[in-house]
């Protein structure tokens, strides 16, 4: 702009001159002779080209070199104290330039010495990082920290291997999650189990007391079954800030437990009905001496049929089990009071049923259950109660029963019909939020317990009754103490972090979640050529993640032409048994939700996801930044905007170039550094990075 | 007039003594292989006791005995439930149904006897 209205003020100049020759030379002309004329007129056009010519010149020389000196100046100042200016000119400007790279040496050496203290101290908070990722890493059970909102700030490797998914279960759960900094946990763990788990976490710490860490067995989405304990992050204040959530994979022991359960039931149960044919058989015999042939012959028969039948089981069975005979599997103890209060909750917020508890259980009552199940299947009831006889107010009791606890839900009602009562008890908890693929008599079998329904024809009480198994209460244990050190995969600066408010137009651009990607292709055109690779990495709170990648290669089922196996180094036979793009999109797109795409020249990217959409019914439609452009938004006279000389001018060093994941993480950190800049130029949410990338001139180039 | 007494049990090794038993005591006795022929029984037999299994096919024991209970006409019924699960939390579900006496598998067939005929020989005021 600036140098166009130069430009214009120059060209109007020189007319003014020529318009101010020609009335000289029409005053003049007629005191002239012929040669004199065209001596004047020469002399004139000599004039107006010497004058150009110095125009030109001295906007190259001293306009020019001024705005790259002080583009050069800002490099310096903000992201590469290490560049230098090479601007070349009149001596005025050579000597600018050196006095800017004397004051770029100094300012360098101030940094340096700045950065060496800095390092200094990080060196120790790192030695204090890796003890604590060495202690994470050491777990034998995966870890992850998680803000109220269910935020993941930390994880280790095995939580994430516990709760990922492999590249086979990409296509067939399209509701797969991810475990990432940032990401939510409710994208790999059900919902409802966490929040049940919460609510009671808050009622205990309310309560003050010393039992606050809830366990409970769920499946992941991944379909790993796993065993998990939710322990509070408590403010100063008795609120909870966070999560702490401890996985242990049971699958294995979960199928070893079954399995020894059968066996278990196969030595007992199996055994009394074959042992009661032939004891009462023999005490038939022995009672009755005299009994007539035919009938001891039949009592004979019994006896010889049970005992070669229960030789043939017992071989058998200690053969098939012999590996099973192992730990046993421990349900929860929590207490009796705990389990009302969240069952009472329950009916109250979710059913709208008004509970009222008959008495308190008393304190020493502590049971071995699954509450999360047991919530679950006192709610399936009452939800039921409510829907088919429009039971409103219902009573709740727990008490001790023997070894056992009584767990009663009580009602009164005129209309009931035991039928269907009965057939409850055999029906799924399949409502769609709990996902518990369960009966009810099941769960009560799980627990070793049992369920009834009853009721007293006179009063019209009826009630259902649970048995759950008790336990002796366990000795208080201390509140796990969380460390304030920063282990590998950790951001707690997310706790501090509000919910996602308003859109993403409107938020700072330092502030949003970004994946930044790459990919590979067979050519280089966007429409007939495909892509063979896929590389990408997480930004959240301004970091890199390079631990949080995509990085996967694609079969194009296509050659790859010559040329750009000779960029990126992949030939068609290395593709083969790949994944392909049906395969491979869904699973990227669900990479990058919720996140602000950036990749450079990413037109050619999405042109490229674009050709994709109708057969793999995938659409992308993140806001999308291309550093290329932001290049050109920040560094305008610069001419050169590839990754290399960007990379080159903001100090960034270049390792694992052409390769999908290698550009993808380049391109992070470019886009990391031109955040300042942008800022620099008023450029602060998104909106404003798209309308500056919009407005410049790259914007126009069209694929 | 002798008491009658439904055997209900799909365990013909059981039944083999069992009828023998009962006979010898003195009572008559028809014998249900499943919870639906009990029930077409107890209609057409219309016995003093049921001697009931719990593992059953189709209606099991449990839901036979709730069906006893819940008919005025079987009130006075007896119930005695036999099981090879022989687990507390069985015993009382059982009981709370209304079944008279619950007793495990392997069992002493003199005891059983002893306690059927105390279960009929009682007016049915008492409980065991």
């Amino acid at each position: 702009m600036e140098r166009q209205k130069f430009e214009m003020f120059f060209s109007l100049g020189s007319i003014f001159l020529f318009l101010l020759g020609m009335l000289v030379a029409f005053i003049a002309i007629p005191m002239l002779g012929k040669e004199q004329l065209i001596l004047v007129i020469a002399g004139a056009i000599l004039i107006l080209m010497v004058l150009s010519l110095f125009i030109s010149l001295f906007f190259q020389s001293y306009i020019v070199s001024a705005k790259r000196l002080a583009e050069d100046m800002r490099v310096i100042t903000t992201v590469n104290p290490a560049w230098r200016t090479d601007v070349d000119g009149p001596v005025e400007m050579r000597k600018l330039a050196g006095a800017i790279n004397a004051f770029a040496e100094r300012y360098q050496t101030v940094l340096e010495n700045q950065a060496a203290e800095i390092e200094r101290a990080h060196d120790e908070l790192e030695a204090e990082k890796k003890r604590l990722v060495a202690l994470m890493s050491e777990l034998t059970e995966g870890v992850l920290v998680c803000n109220v909102e269910g935020q993941i700030l930390l994880y280790n490797n095995l939580a994430k291997e516990l709760l990922s998914h492999t590249p086979e279960s990409w296509t067939s759960s399209s509701a797969a999650g991810l475990v990432g900094l940032g990401r939510s946990i409710f994208g790999v763990l059900d919902r409802s189990v966490i929040t049940h788990a919460l609510e009671e976490l808050t009622y205990r710490t309310e309560k003050h007391s010393a039992y606050v860490i809830s366990r409970f067995v769920t499946s992941a989405t991944n379909g790993q079954l796993l065993r998990v304990a939710i322990a509070p992050i408590l403010q100063n204040s008795q609120a909870i800030n966070g999560f702490v959530l401890t996985l242990e994979d049971t699958t294995q022991h979960s199928k070893s437990s079954s399995r020894r359960d059968i066996l278990l039931r196969a030595l007992t149960e199996g055994v009394r009905s074959p042992i009661a044919n032939i004891r009462a058989a023999i005490e038939t015999i022995e009672a009755y001496p005299n009994i007539r042939q035919e009938k001891l012959n039949q009592l004979y028969h019994v006896i010889s049929e049970e005992s070669l039948a229960l030789s043939a089981r017992l071989d058998e069975l200690t053969t098939e089990y012999a590996s099973d005979i192992r730990a046993k599997w421990q349900l929860e103890k929590i207490p009796g009071s705990d389990l009302l209060w969240a069952i009472q909750r329950r009916f109250e917020d979710k059913l709208k049923v008004s509970t009222r508890s008959i008495a308190a259980p008393e304190p020493s009552l502590w049971l071995q259950v699954d509450g999360y199940l047991v919530v679950q299947a006192a709610t399936f009831l009452v939800r039921r109660l409510k829907k088919s006889f429009d039971v409103d107010a219902v009573q709740i009791n727990l008490k001790q029963a023997g070894r056992l606890a009584a767990f009663d839900i009580i009602w009164e009602s005129s209309r009931v019909d035991a039928d269907t009562m009965w057939s409850w008890q055999n029906q799924i908890l399949d409502s769609n939020s709990d996902g518990v693929s369960l009966t009810i008599r099941e769960i009560a079998e799980y627990h070793g317990g049992e369920v009834w329904y009853q009721r007293d024809v006179d009063t019209g009480v009826a009630y259902f009754r649970m048995l759950l198994p008790t336990t002796d209460p366990p000795p208080a244990r201390r509140m796990p103490v969380v460390q304030s050190s920063r282990p590998e995969y950790y951001d707690f600066d997310l706790f501090r972090r509000a919910g996602k408010i308003g859109s993403l137009q409107s938020q700072k651009l330092s502030e949003l979640t970004y994946t930044v990607f790459d990919t590979e292709t067979t050519g280089l055109d966007p429409v007939a050529d495909e892509i063979i690779s896929i590389g990408a990495a997480r930004i959240v709170n301004g970091r890199l993640l390079r631990q949080e990648i995509f990085d996967q290669l694609v079969d194009p089922r296509r050659a790859v032409s010559p040329m750009a196996t000779n960029i990126h180094g992949i030939s068609t036979d290395m593709l083969a048994g790949h994944p392909t793009i049906e395969q491979v999109l869904p699973a990227f797109h669900h990479f990058v939700e919720d996140t602000v795409l950036v990749g450079h020249n990413a037109a050619f990217d999405m042109r490229l996801f674009q050709q994709k959409e109708s057969r793999t019914d995938i659409r992308f439609t993140n806001p999308v930044l291309d550093t290329l452009l932001l290049s050109a938004v920040v560094h305008p006279s610069q001419s050169d905007h590839s990754l290399e000389a960007i990379a080159e001018r903001l100090g960034i060093d270049i390792v694992g170039r052409h390769t999908a994941l290698g550009d993808a993480l380049l391109t992070g950190d470019i886009f990391l550094k031109m955040l300042p800049l942008l800022a620099e130029r008023g450029i602060i949410t998104l909106a404003d990075a798209l309308q500056a990338s919009k407005e410049t001139f790259y914007a126009r180039l069209k694929y | 007039m002798a008491k009658r007494v439904l055997i209900v049990d799909d365990e013909k090794n059981i039944v083999v003594s069992l009828e023998f038993l009962l006979e010898q005591a003195g009572y008559q006795y028809e014998i249900a292989r499943d919870g639906r022929e009990a029930m077409a029984l107890l209609e057409e037999f219309s016995p003093d006791l049921v001697l009931l299994d719990v593992m059953l096919p189709h209606i099991n024991g449990f839901e036979v005995c709730r069906r006893i209970r819940e008919n005025a006409q079987w009130a006075e019924t007896k119930i005695v439930m036999l099981t090879a699960k022989g687990q507390e939390v069985e015993m009382a579900k059982g009981l709370a149904l209304g079944a008279n006496a619950y007793i495990s598998k392997p069992f002493s067939t003199k005891m059983l006897i002893q306690k059927i005929n105390e279960i009929l020989e009682d007016d049915g005021t008492t409980k065991v």
